[in-house]
């Protein structure tokens, strides 16, 4: 079975906001209404994004990945906003840069191996040549969930890690 | 050749530092270099460098400028953009240290 990271229903396309404030807290909702984060898991990455901005400088199609402690979420999911018009975001590792983003993967996750082992599939993902151009064009959220599920190839179901021993 | 030993410095969450340290890792051994990684969060790094002494520093968040030790960026291992050029300089100051 494979973990559904991204749903039809966590995905916004087009998306319009004008700041990195907006596109999170419409994020957040969505993830908020599914049952995935907490109510705190808004101001929480607000907050986190203030002093570790989380866009990535990634050439042509800038993307962000904002998250925040494990405690403010329910269940692992990635809300994905793909913008219609770049919205600026802080740019990670650097608190002078600003990145022009024009997709938002907002990642709830509850366990930091599963984070991590999130960020490795994403980081290759994005690396990928045509994949982040390939997001930025999709028409629909059902294409978006297509494109993840291809390139982010991830056969653990959520929560079924290897058995230890 | 004497092990080196590498800190990754992060923000808050330990998950941009694992994946940078991982990648670190896979480029020191492609060189032949022996490494030891340690991570650490950005407000942790002078306490570190006290007890782990690392020969450099890899950061994906901003770290003080006067630690004494090259530090290295770690975006790229994560945007993409720029790694060869990092991965040159990472590889060159290993063989450096």
């Amino acid at each position: 079975m494979m973990m559904e990271w991204v749903r039809e229903e966590l995905v916004i396309v087009p998306m319009r906001a004008r700041s990195a404030a907006e596109v999170i807290t419409q994020l957040g909702i969505r993830l908020e209404q599914g049952g995935f984060v907490k109510p705190t898991w808004i101001p929480a990455v607000l907050e986190r994004e203030k002093a570790f901005a989380t866009g990535l400088p990634t050439p042509d199609v800038g993307v962000a990945i904002p998250h925040t402690d494990p405690e403010h979420v329910v269940r692992p999911a990635i809300a994905v906003g793909v913008l219609e018009k770049p919205v600026a975001f802080g740019e990670m590792g650097n608190p002078e840069g600003v990145v022009p983003v024009q997709i938002v993967c907002a990642l709830a996750v509850a366990q930091s191996d599963l984070l991590v082992a999130l960020l490795q599939r994403l980081v290759d993902m994005f690396q990928t040549p045509g994949v982040l151009q390939r997001i930025a064009a999709a028409k629909s959220p059902k294409e978006v969930v297509q494109i993840f599920q291809q390139y982010l190839q991830w056969s653990q179901p959520a929560g079924a890690e290897e058995p230890v021993g | 050749m004497e092990e080196k030993r590498v800190l990754i410095a992060c923000g808050t969450s330990i998950a941009t530092a694992t994946v940078v340290a991982e990648k670190v890792k896979e480029i020191a051994q492609k060189a032949g270099i022996p490494v030891k990684v340690a991570q650490c969060k950005a407000a942790e790094v002078k306490g570190r460098i006290e007890t782990f002494r690392p020969h450099i520093i890899v950061a994906t968040t901003l770290v003080p400028k006067d630690l004494g030790i090259p530090v290295f960026n770690g975006i790229p291992f994560l945007s993409g953009v720029g790694v060869e050029a990092v991965e040159a300089q990472i590889v060159e100051a290993l063989k450096k240290a």
